[in-house]
């Protein structure tokens, strides 16, 4: 179904913000119009875990304001919604869990206040997994958020809640964090474009911690145009996190317009493996011929560690998972157990009973990888591995600019497919946590569809390139209407 | 299966998480199946490769040691379970 392109819901944040500007229409008429729409559809897609509709018709009454007076920021009056990890002063921050049901963050994460001071209106925060571990959205405390393109399916996760508002056209932009692949499996299951910067691209300040050395913050669009606009807007230095680094902060979206003539992008074999869906598989091969016609070349590139990178993963992740979430204790902040015997019992129950089972797993894995006798075999290997794993993509950058596959192995599966066994579900991240072991900067944006389902091309670049392929991804959309698709009932 | 219960039960400890008598032998079995499916790393060869400390080779950068705000305590304990005099209530520790 194609969309009514003079509804308000369907445009970008890009046409927004103009129609905002030009004083088509007023950011009060916007959030209104998009407040009614999220009362209408959320009750089916879970999307939402909080709406903040009184503070956005506040923000965007001073929005309408500031235009009057000719002092208005970039994004003025644009509405965006927040995965529910980013803290927000005075608004639930949940994480999706039980523990933090009723945590208020007393400060704005840096990604928070940053698009405020552009003129954002946050209507609310998001769905996702608890914690962000998860693929599918269904570890959340507060239900499973469903699909738009199919009720009975996954959006993916864990930036699942933001990926569904994005798709239903609740709202044109959500934030979301990748740790590996949470942006771009959503977006590739639900027909979005996901962003994930390069590894300290992006403040982590204020964003509730996974996995220290793969948590990365990015958008969840519905262009690769107006993903450029907010990464401009999110990027750049923080002194307040201290793994966030002093790089410049080019204009993306004025490097839109370079022509794929003389871009090399890279195949990886492996990746078209049996493991793949034959129709995204096709899709994907479909996406790569539109970008040769362009005067891109392919070639095949080797990762020869790449099968190692979700094991990996699943010693590194859940080791910093478990040290993180160890501040978790029934004292400071969060869930307390009833009525506790002595200090052990009251940690011992307040964690038990304040995680869900797939972050208990996490935390337990993460502590035997951890626990005397062995660090040596489980996490030293496992960063020994991850050095390989980078170093094939440094390889493989010096022959291509950009690595071009599919984002994930299946279009959206059926909510309860894969929730019995935890490697099944891993295995849904096989293309995108290399980017997130390496620190590389990915994008994921949609390529066509296997039968009713989108499917997502992902586009991997070195170490601060993310001109690069937010420039690639703009070009193929400049050619195919894939990202303006909108799910059947929500045109 | 490469876990045992004892082996769970002790992590769990470890790890000051309370698990349910009915919920082990499921854990057991996820736990073990995790383990299994990263002990393929055990073959990879990695004589010589230095553990990745970051993935852009950045050292961790530090800032003198200076007060750079004040943080409202009642603000911070609003989110505490309990609290009494700015204090932090748990069960008694001291006999």
């Amino acid at each position: 179904m194609s969309e009514d392109a003079g509804a308000l819901h369907v445009r970008t944040v890009t046409e927004l913000a103009r129609g905002i500007r030009e004083g088509e229409f007023s950011a009060t008429e916007l959030t209104e119009a998009l407040l009614e729409r999220i009362r209408r559809f959320n009750e089916n897609l879970n999307a939402f875990i909080t709406v903040t509709g009184e503070q956005a018709l506040a923000a965007a009454a001073a929005a309408d304001k500031a235009r009057k007076s000719g002092s208005a920021p970039p994004l003025n009056g644009v509405p965006i919604v927040h995965k529910d990890l980013f803290c927000t002063s005075g608004v639930l921050t949940t994480c999706g869990s039980r523990m933090l049901a009723n945590f208020v963050s007393p400060y704005d994460a840096t990604v928070v206040e940053r698009l405020k001071n552009a003129g954002a209106v946050t209507l609310g925060k998001t769905n996702m997994d608890e914690f962000a571990m998860g693929s599918s959205n269904e570890t959340s405390w507060f239900g499973p958020v469903t699909n738009p393109w199919d009720r009975s399916r996954s959006p993916g996760g864990s930036s699942g809640g933001s990926a569904a508002a994005v798709a239903g056209r609740l709202v044109p932009a959500a934030t979301g964090t990748d740790t590996g692949g949470s942006i771009r499996q959503p977006a590739s299951l639900t027909g979005t474009v996901g962003l994930k910067p390069t590894y300290g691209r992006v403040s982590r300040h204020g964003m509730v911690a996974f996995a220290s050395s793969l948590d990365q913050a990015g958008v969840i669009t519905r262009s690769a145009e107006d993903a450029a606009t907010l990464l401009r807007i999110i990027a750049g230095f923080d002194e307040r996190d201290s793994t966030c680094l002093d790089h410049p902060v080019p204009d993306y979206v004025a490097g839109l317009g370079r022509p794929l003539r003389d871009l090399q992008i890279g195949i990886v074999r492996q990746h078209f493996d049996e493991g793949l869906d034959p129709e995204c598989a096709a899709r994907i091969r479909e996406s790569l011929d539109v970008l040769r016609d362009q005067g891109a070349s392919l070639r095949e590139v080797d990762l020869p560690n790449l099968a190692l990178s979700v094991p990996t993963y699943y010693v590194v992740a859940p080791a910093e998972c478990s040290s993180n979430m160890s501040r978790f204790d029934g004292v400071r902040f969060g869930y307390r157990a009833d009525s506790p015997e002595d200090l052990l019992d009251l940690y011992c129950r307040s964690r038990g009973e304040g995680f869900g089972a797939e972050v208990r797993r996490r935390i337990l894995t993460g502590t035997y990888v951890l626990s005397a006798g062995y660090y040596d075999a489980y996490y030293l290997k496992a960063q020994k591995v991850r050095q390989l794993i980078n170093q094939d993509f440094r390889n493989a950058f010096r022959d291509v600019d950009v690595i071009a596959g599919p984002t994930a192995p299946t279009p959206a599966f059926a909510l309860g497919e894969k929730t019995d066994d935890p490697i099944t579900m891993y295995l849904n991240d096989i293309y995108t946590i290399g980017a997130n072991l390496a620190g590389l900067p990915a994008i994921s944006l949609p390529c066509g569809f296997a039968g009713k389902l989108p499917v997502g091309l992902h586009l991997v670049g070195p170490h601060f390139a993310e001109q690069r392929i937010l420039n690639v991804a703009h070009q193929y959309q400049l050619l195919t209407d894939w990202h303006r698709a909108c799910p059947e009932g929500f045109a | 299966m490469s876990l045992t219960k004892d082996q769970v039960r002790r992590i769990a400890l470890l790890a000051r998480l309370k698990l349910e008598e009915s919920e082990f032998d499921d854990v057991v079995d996820k736990l073990s199946r995790i383990v299994d499916f990263v002990d393929q790393l055990q073959a990879a060869p990695t004589d010589g490769v230095a553990p990745m400390a970051h993935p852009l080779d950045q050292p961790q950068r530090l800032r003198p040691d200076t007060v750079t705000e004040r943080i409202d305590r009642d603000a911070i304990q609003a989110n505490a379970p309990a609290v009494k005099d700015g204090f932090y209530l748990v069960p008694k520790v001291l006999g």
